[in-house]
Order: structure tokens, then sequence, then C-alpha cells
């Protein structure tokens, strides 16, 4: 019950998004109702042609030729209206569709990180790509086929009765069958698939472990084993597709056999009523050709039904997207932050991911404009959570965090973000040239200025020596460069635009220790005047800083200069000394 | 792509068979219309209820013959199909599992899998239609047009004009827009791409600020993808209303000739309908046969993949005299003399001229920077790729000249990422070892640091590992790793850089471990960190493929720049590490 209301409202959704197009419903209904009994009413004009060839002597040419030019108008008509019943909901479908991922996409763009970083990409990025696609073929299939197959049945029967109510009942007690055993097929062979995709599985599961790590299976020469688990599960799976190919395709024929009965049926009553005079013989052959026909609907909506519940159940998925509640909207009165001093304070901080677990509790900090902050700590301290809150990806749950003395929920995200420079450890680099990815935050910016960057970043030696220099195509999340190298071009990005607040969250963590150190210089000259944040778990890195946080579980435990930090022989010191244990 | 065929083979009798039994119902389909004839020719004409009656059951007897001969085909089918794809499923695992590193690099892992598993399924339901539906769609279509010829050659003549119509609208409609659905899918691709790089990028894109330059370059995309799908729309939709117009266009001719011919006297009224019908046979069955062209081709090009796989030979053979011990008594236990290496299709050199002597026992420490080759040089011990030039021997002999199995026996190695199988702890031991007791895991456990964490899980060595080792944490992986190559007791130890997630003093225990384990095992420890390595016999330090010195700690130290370089960096000279 609750699954039924839960589809009305899916239902309810998807019209909202259809009543944009009314209009061309509307014309794409009238023209499957016209098309529907115009193809209907042909097989009536065909049996009246043949009505009136009986022998020789009594073939009556010019009622054939009216015949035939009436038929020639309703072929015509019928094929047109056709067209443009499928033309209408062509457009109808792929507008709803685009409009429907247009919002999703809108919508992806407002949802707030905290619910972003909780799902997984794939799945946010199946919904509006894999099933809106699933839906946009499912809305098609609903217009073009259910309504011309609701109409088909009914528009059949109507015009059975009108020639013969017994041959008709005939029909309509044999077709059912065909369903039946349609039903029943499907019904015993369901196991089966499901027994078949089960075994699929285990053996891409097989696959995906020992191809997918075939340095190791040679490594310790276990390839013997795996062909042979390998084997095991290949026999399983020949065994069970057989029986689930076999019993399914046993549909088509069986229904066959259904129809044919059916069409023997009507051959035998009509003969039989024929011979009486009950009906003519061209009646008969339209009512051979309407048993043809009649029972193809009714497989086709069952298909249909399938399929728009598949369709109904990904609308489903999406909507659920597009209705998660997106991120707290600014403030109406916001203020914009322009060209910041760089006084950040953080005062009586609360935040926690997930209510039950508290992760940072009362946390104050004081930045003066310049400063250069280090945070240290061990995984999971909440050195990125506090970068996460500072950038406001995610709002504290309570005190307060402000810059140059505005709480910085009381200000523009944009303008907020403008002030700071970015370097994550996770390097984003999008499909596209090198040139594009170190200008993508200022398109603007000349050649000089965007060589200039990459040289500060020590990325210029080697974009130079790729194929294509700046021009080089890089795939998708910097495809074929080395993490080192990914890492370099994202600093350069941050290198061209130079905000007057820098982040630096483990952003030499994939470079080697010979390149960062001169990476370090040009941190050094970057953050000349510029209040810094720094996380990094190489100690080595930070030791510059002007002041340096020392977090565990959530909390700031010690801070102070390196120097200070050694000598309070605290958690920093042995964190510090630890790098060095030898044998 | 013939090379598959043979798969088919072994089901000779099924693939023979099974069109056969199709043709034969196809054949009984064919005589429908005719039955049909006689009973509105003789039946009705002569008030015959018998003969009607008659004629009806044959009717269904020939639906029941056609029924049995249609499963009699499916079954053959399926079996043919099955069978052909357990088979091919069966070599190319073979296949695949003997390609070596350079051709898993050159071709990627995830389209070896995509190819084992989608791609076979859609060759074999490809296959089991062929056999099926393939011989009977012509059939029908060319049997329906010699039954119109032997009932009347002047209206068979329709058939002769509408059948060539027919299917130049079916295949034309269906040859233009096979490309264009490819366009489609390119553009749903381009989406696709946009969605992902906004949601992996959320925080860069964010912190720029370019939601609005991200919503209106989705847009476009978007935009393109509706446009091209409304255009194919438009383009595929023609293809029923052109039938339509053929197909009853055709049977105005036939009515009309039919006519005439009634008139004449040469056919009678039954028959004008048996050619009607079989007239509406034809399209169901070019419809049909269209689509099955369509599969056809996906599948084909799936094959054609496939049997791109089996093209791959692996660059790595073992020649036919390859030996399974090597010499002895040589000075150096392995030697690289002159050692060059380049990764397939790549012009640069990834190691140049090295030159190494290693004695059995000695611990080597591989140093440099990312991208210098570390990992490169330790690779080439166990012959996961083939040196380009020089020559690379253990115990005397050549490493090309070992049999690779006995070649690999010799060498555990422990690579960057930490893979673990699914099964238990137990289980991913016995990788290393068959026939492992439980005191060599022991022993193993204990010197990779890893006996402790495994006695606190509850199932101790029965402890299930997930796919992948999703429910350990990352130093766990590593450790179990070691303990994985350790229990071979291998002569030679490979670390590639495999301590990365243990912590320095945990790191220390463990090389201290491993040194007592056994004396006479050669360890190599590939590492960025100056602390792991510093106490080995020789340190290699490498510098982008070439080596920029080797020798102890303080002869480097001394002498090597590269080395002082990396040394400092980590251990600034106030810091006043030793």
């Amino acid at each position: 019950m609750k699954k039924k209301t839960g589809s009305m409202q899916v239902i309810k959704k998807v019209l909202k998004y259809l009543k944009k197009y009314w209009f061309l419903e509307v014309c794409s209904l009238l023209f499957a109702a016209a098309s529907v009994v115009l193809t209907l009413y042909l097989p009536i004009l065909i049996g009246q042609a043949v009505d009136m060839i009986i022998e020789p002597g009594s073939v009556y040419f010019e009622s054939i030729i009216k015949l035939l030019g009436k038929m020639g108008i309703v072929i015509v008509a019928t094929a047109l209206l056709q067209w443009l019943m499928n033309t209408c909901n062509n457009k109808i479908t792929y507008n709803v569709v685009r409009d429907i991922r247009r919002r999703a996409f809108e919508h992806i763009e407002r949802l707030s990180l905290k619910y972003l970083d909780g799902h997984p990409s794939g799945d946010i990025l199946s919904r509006i790509v894999a099933d809106v696609d699933q839906f946009s073929d499912g809305l098609l299939m609903g217009f073009t086929q259910f309504f011309t197959g609701v109409m088909t049945i009914f528009g059949t029967l109507i015009f059975m009765v009108r020639i013969n109510v017994k041959i008709t009942l005939v029909v309509v007690l044999i077709t059912p069958l065909s369903l039946f055993v349609a039903a029943f097929i499907s019904k015993r062979t369901y196991d089966m698939f499901k027994l078949q995709s089960e075994t699929r599985g285990e053996m891409t599961s097989h696959i995906d472990e020992m191809i997918g790590n075939q340095k190791v299976v040679q490594a310790f020469g276990y390839e013997r084993e795996a062909q042979e688990t390998f084997d095991e599960i290949n026999g399983r799976l020949e065994k069970c597709s057989l029986r689930a190919i076999f019993f399914s395709s046993l549909t088509n024929p069986t229904t066959r056999f259904v129809n044919s009965v059916v069409y023997a049926g009507v051959g035998i009553t009509g003969a039989l009523s024929a011979m009486n005079g009950g009906i003519s013989i061209g009646q008969l052959t339209s009512f051979l050709s309407y048993a043809n026909q009649y029972t193809k609907p009714f497989n086709e909506i069952s298909g249909v039904i399938t399929e728009l519940q598949n369709a109904l159940s990904c609308a489903a998925r999406v909507f659920e997207l597009i209705e998660e509640e997106p991120q707290i909207p600014d403030a109406k009165d916001a203020k914009v932050l322009s060209e910041a001093d760089g006084h950040v304070a953080i005062a009586h901080v609360d935040f926690s991911y997930r209510p039950d677990v508290s992760l940072i509790e009362d946390l104050n900090l004081d930045v003066k404009p310049g400063q250069r902050i280090a945070i240290v700590g061990p995984t999971g301290c909440g050195k990125s959570t506090v970068i996460n809150l500072l950038m406001r990806f995610y709002d504290v749950d309570s005190g307060s965090i402000s810059v140059d003395g505005t709480d910085i929920r009381q200000m523009t995200r944009k303008s907020l973000r403008e002030n700071y420079g970015m370097v994550l450890q996770e390097t984003w680099l999008r499909a596209g040239t090198i040139r594009d990815n170190i200008m993508f935050v200022k398109p603007d910016a000349t050649e000089e200025e965007m060589i200039q960057a990459a040289k500060d970043a020590h990325a210029h030696s080697f974009i130079r020596r790729l194929p294509d220099g700046y021009d080089t195509v890089i795939g998708e999340d910097g495809g074929n460069l080395s993490q080192g190298q990914k890492q370099l071009l994202c600093i350069a990005r941050v290198m061209l635009c130079l905000p007057p607040m820098l982040i630096l969250d483990e952003a030499t963590s994939s470079i080697d220790t010979r390149t960062e150190i001169k990476i370090q210089k040009a941190f050094a000259k970057m953050m000349e005047g510029r209040t810094s944040f720094i996380v990094a778990h190489r100690l080595s890195t930070i030791k510059e800083a002007d002041r340096i946080l020392v977090m565990r579980d959530g909390k700031i435990i010690e801070q102070g200069s390196h120097e200070e930090l050694l000598e309070m022989k605290g958690f920093y010191s042995e964190l510090y000394n630890s790098q060095f244990a030898v044998q | 792509m013939k090379s598959l065929l043979k798969y088919l083979g072994k089901y000779k009798k099924e693939s023979v068979l099974g069109p056969l039994f199709k043709l034969l119902e196809a054949s009984f389909e064919l005589l429908i219309p005719i039955v049909v004839a006689r009973i509105v020719d003789v039946g009705i004409k002569s008030r015959d209820m018998n003969y009607i009656l008659k004629m009806g059951g044959l009717m269904v007897l020939l639906g029941l013959i056609g029924l049995a001969c249609s499963v009699t085909a499916q079954y053959f089918a399926a079996k043919a199909a099955v069978g052909f794809a357990t088979g091919l499923r069966h070599d190319l695992f073979k296949h695949i599992q003997k390609l070596s590193y350079t051709e898993m690099d050159k071709v990627g892992t995830s389209t070896l899998i995509t190819r084992m598993t989608s791609d076979v399924n859609q060759v074999q339901s490809g296959v089991n239609l062929v056999l099926r539906l393939f011989l009977r769609s012509p059939f029908i279509v060319f049997g329906a047009m010699i039954m119109a010829f032997t009932i009347n050659v002047k209206a068979a003549l329709v058939f002769v004009v509408a059948i060539p119509a027919l299917s130049v609208v079916v295949f034309g409609v269906m040859i233009a827009s096979i490309p264009m659905y490819r366009k489609v899918q390119a553009r749903l691709d381009k989406v696709m791409q946009s969605a992902r790089e906004n949601l992996t990028g959320v925080r860069v894109i964010r912190a720029f600020n370019k939601e609005e330059d991200e919503k209106r370059k989705f847009e476009d995309a978007n935009q393109l993808l509706v446009k091209q799908q409304v255009f194919v729309g438009k383009i595929s939709a023609l293809m029923n209303p052109l039938t339509y117009i053929i197909i009853n266009g055709a049977i105005i001719a036939l009515i009309w000739t039919g006519a005439w011919q009634v008139e004449g006297g040469i056919i009678t009224q039954g028959e004008v309908m048996a050619l009607v019908n079989y007239m509406s046979q034809i399209l169901v069955e070019l419809v049909k046969l269209a689509n099955l062209i369509i599969n056809i081709t996906k599948s084909l090009a799936c094959a054609k993949r496939i049997a791109g796989v089996f093209e791959i030979e692996s660059s790595i053979q073992e020649h036919e005299k390859a030996v399974s011990k090597g010499g002895h008594d040589t000075e150096a236990y392995i030697e690289f003399d002159h050692v060059s290496f380049a990764y397939s299709g790549s012009r640069e050199d990834a190691l140049t001229d090295i030159n190494l002597k290693v004695k059995k026992g000695q611990t080597i420490g591989i140093i440099g920077g990312t991208g210098s080759g570390k990992s490169t040089l330790v690779n080439l011990i166990p012959r996961f790729y083939d040196i380009t030039s020089g020559s690379l021997k253990i115990d005397g002999t050549e490493v090309s000249d070992y049999q690779l199995e006995a070649l690999r026996k010799k060498v555990g190695v422990v690579p960057q990422k930490a893979v673990l199988f699914k099964g238990t702890i137990e289980e991913n031991l016995c990788w290393g070892k068959k026939d492992a007791t439980e005191e060599e895991m022991i022993t193993a456990l204990q010197a990779s640091q890893a006996l402790e964490f495994v006695r606190e899980k509850k199932d101790g060595l029965q402890t299930v590992i997930t796919q992948g080792g999703q429910n350990l944490s990352g130093g766990q992986r590593q450790r179990l790793t070691i303990a994985r190559a350790l229990i071979r007791r291998p002569e030679i130890l490979i670390l590639d850089d495999s301590a990365s997630a243990l912590d320095y003093a945990t790191d220390a225990k463990l090389r201290s471990a491993i040194a007592h384990l056994d004396e006479n095992m050669t360890v190599f420890i590939v590492s960025q960190r100056a602390a792991s390595i510093w106490h080995s016999d020789q340190i290699v330090v490498l510098d982008d493929g070439e080596v920029a010195g080797i020798g102890t700690h303080e002869q480097l130290l001394h002498s090597c720049s590269v080395y002082q370089e990396i040394y400092y960096s980590q251990f600034p000279k106030e810091g006043g590490a030793q």
C-alpha cells in the first residue's frame, strides 16, 4: 500500500515535468487515437474488397476501385499520423529528460558537501546519467506503445463485436491463454535467471580479483589455481545459463502456438458462420487479421508495464536526489568580503560529521593577518575538518568563525572563497589541455602569467617535456600524469591567482622530497604577507610556520613555534622524534 | 575473428540441427494461409462442415508440430551458444593470465575484464540469435514469395517489387541511424563526464566559485545531447510509417491484380486472401531481421574485441632450453651489467646503464625521487619486464634463461599496492606457500610485525578478509603482504616501498626481524625514506633512471650530492639525528 502511494507520488512529480509540454502531449494522444482507428479500419476495407471478388463474372471492379482509393487515403493518413505521433513523443521525452537532468545537475551544485561526501559519487552519477536514461526509454515506450496498445485492444474489440459477437467471444476467451503461458514461463525462469546473474557476479568478482591483480598472481605463480577456480565457476555458469536461456526462449514458440490456436478457432467458427451466411468471406478476412493482431498489444503492454515500473523506480531515485535538502542559502543581507586583511578568528567552535561521534569541541584560534599556521596531528584528528570549516564547506554546529571581524555565515560564500587559494591533497584536474587546467581559475590570464605560474610551481620543466607542451591533452582526472605531477599542476593553478589567504592541505604529499624543497621556496614566497593554513604530515615541511597547532581527537592540545613545541617535550616532540627512530 | 568459430566446432551437430528445425517450423507457418484459402474455397463454398473442421484441426496440428520443432531448435541453439561461450571464456582467461606486465600496462585491466564478461555475454547471445533466427527470417520472406508464385505468377510480381522496397526502407533507416546512435552515446558520455568532474572536483569548483560556469558547461552538453536524440528519433520514426505504406500499398496492388485474375478464372477468392496474408507475414519478419542485424553487429564488434585480446602475445616467453637452476659459485649472486630498460611505447629509457653486483645475503637499499626508476629496477629481477639491453644474471645465469616458475619461486615480492584476496588470512598466506604449516605462518607473521593484530582478531588466522582487504587498515594490509612473501622463504625478497603506511618504529622493527630471519636471504628495499635504507649493505641512489651513486650510507653522504639532498631534506642538519 505504501509502495503504491509512493509510485503515485512519483507519477505526480513526473506529471509536473510533463505539464510544460501539454500541447505536444494532447497532439500526441489525438494522433495516436486517430491512427489506431484508421489502422483498425483498414482490415474492414480489405474485407469489403475481398467481398467484391467472388468468382469469374462476379468481380465488381467499380466498387473495388472506390474501395482501393479509400484504402490508399487511409494508408497514407495512418502513416502520416504515426510519424507525427512518434515525432511528438520524441520531443516530449527528450525535453523532459533534459529538464530533469538540468534540474538534477543544478541541484548538485547547491547540495551541501555533507551530502556529497556522504554519498559515493558513482551512485549520484548513475542517478543523473543511467537512471535518467532508463527513465527516458520507459517514458518513450510508454507514450508510443502504452496508449496505442490500450486503444488497439479496445478498438479491435469494438470492431469485432460490430461484425460478429460469437467469433469475438472465441478470440476473447482464448487469447488470455497466451498471457498465462507467458506469465507462467517468466515466473518459472525468474529463479534460473537469478541463479545465472549470481553466478555471473561470482565470476566477475573472481576475474576482477585475479586479472585486476595479475601482477601479484604472477609473482606468486598462482595462475593454475586461479584457472581451476575459474573453470569451476565457468562450468556452473554453463549449466545454469543453458537452463535460463532455454526455458525463457520457450515463451515465443508457446505464445505463437496459442496464437495459432486462436487463429484456427476464428477460422473454424468464422467459416461455419460464413457457411450459414452469418458473415461474408470478406468479414472473415477482417476477422482473421484482427485475430492475428489482437494478442500483439497484450504482449507489448506487459512488456511496457515492466519497463514503466522500472522507469518509475529510476525516476524516484532521481527525484530523491533533486529533493535532497540543499545547503543553507546565503543570507539575504549577506556581506561581500572584498580583499580580506586575513584576520581569522575561530571561537568556541563545535563540529562533528555525525551527531553520535563528536569531533571538534570548543576550538579557539586567533590568526593575525599574514600569519602562517600549520596544523599537524595523527590521521583522523580533524586537521582537514578545520579546513572544511574555514572554507565553509561545512557549517559549524556552534560557535563562530569570522574573517576580518565578520562571521563567515554573514557573508556570501562566493566572496569568502574568492579570498582563499587552495591546494588539496586530492588532485583534481579536468579532461582538457594543461593550459585549460592552469587557467581554470583565471580564464583571462595571459600566456606569460600562466607560464610564470607554472615555473613558480616547478611544473614548467616537466610540462615542456610532454609531447605537446602546454597543449598536451590530459585525460579525465589527470589520466597519464603521475600523482606528483598532478599536484604540481594544482599548485600552478593557485600560483596564478593568489588570493589574500591560502590553504595548503597536504599539498606536497605525493611529491618527492627533493622537488618539495624547491616548491617550499615558492610556497614561502607565495605566503609572504598572506594568512596561510598548512596541513601536513611531513613535519619537515611545516617547521617554518609562525605557529604550529597540534591536534588530537578534535582538540588543539599544543601550540607554538617549532622550537617552543620541542622544548615542551609533549606530543609534538614525540611525533617529531619518531621520524628518526632507528634499528 | 574467424578464430573464434572453433569454439562452435565442438557443437557442430547442434549448430546444424538448431537452424534446421527452425526452418522446419517456418515451413509449417507458411502453409497456414493455404489452409485458410482451402477453407474458403472448398469448405465454405461447398458448405462442407466436416471439411472445415478437418482443416481447422490441421491448423492446430501444424501449430503443434511447429511448437515441437521450435522447442527443439531453441534447445540446440542454447546449448551451442552456451557451450561456445564457456569454451571461449576458459581460453580467454588462460590467455590473459599469460600476459606479462608490459601487456597488462598497455591494455589495462578494466578493458580485459569487460572483454571477459560483458563482451563474451554479448557474443553468446549473438550466437544464440543467429542460430535461431538468422535463417528463419529470410526463409519466411522468400518462402512467402515462392508460395505466392505457386498461387499466381502475376500477383507474385507484386512481391518481387515490394520485398526489395521494404528491405531498402528497413535496412536504410537502420544503416542511417546506427552511426547516429553512436553519436548520441558519445554525447551522453560528455554529459556523464561533465557530471563526474563536478562530483570529484566539488571542493575545487566551490573553492574557486565556478558553479555557474559549470552549470553552463553541463547545459551545453545536455542541449547537444537532446538535439542529437531528437534528430535520430525523427529518422528512426520514419521506419514504421514507411513500411506501413509499402506493405499496404502492395496489398492494394494484390487486390487489384487478384481481382483481374479471379475475373479471368485463374485464381479463387480464397487464394486472394492467402496472397494478402503472405504479404502481412513478410513485414513482421523483416522487422525481426533488422533487429537481429543490429544485435549481430553489436556481437560482431564484441567478437572482434575478444579476438583482439587473443592476438596480444605475451612479450615474456620461456625459451625451450630454459633451466630451473642457475650456475653456481659466481662471485656476485645477482649482477646487473650495463642494464637499460625502456617501457614499451616509450621513447626514453626508464633505466639507463645500471651496473650492480649483489652478494648473497646482502641487503640493498634503493632510493630516489618519484619516477626515478626504483620500482622498475626491482621489477626486472623476477622478469616482470624484459631488459632492453645489457645482462641481468642470478646465480650466473641470465634471468631470461630461467623457467619462469622456477625464477619466480626464488623471489618474494611485496608490491607497492598492498593487495589481498577474498578469503581468510590463512588462505592469503598460503598464496606464498601452498602447504604452509601453522608454525611457518606464525613465524612469518611475527617477522612482518603482523602477529599481534592477527592474534587480536576474534578469529585469528581464520579472519575473513573482504575483497581488496577493505576491513583492514593500510598498515595491516601491508604487513600481511609482507608475511605472504616471507612465508615462502624466498632467496630474494623485494620490498617495493611496502612499509610506507607503517610508522617509523614498526618499520625499524620489521627490518630488523627480516634481517634475523634468514641470513642467506638477499633483500631489496625500495623506499623514499632515508631512515628505511640507511643500514643497508649497499645503497643505490637513482636519479632519473640513472645511478647517481652506489655505496654505504657514510660513503654516499660523503660523495653523492643527490643522496645528500634527499637525506638532509628528511633530516635537517640541525635536527641532529643519530
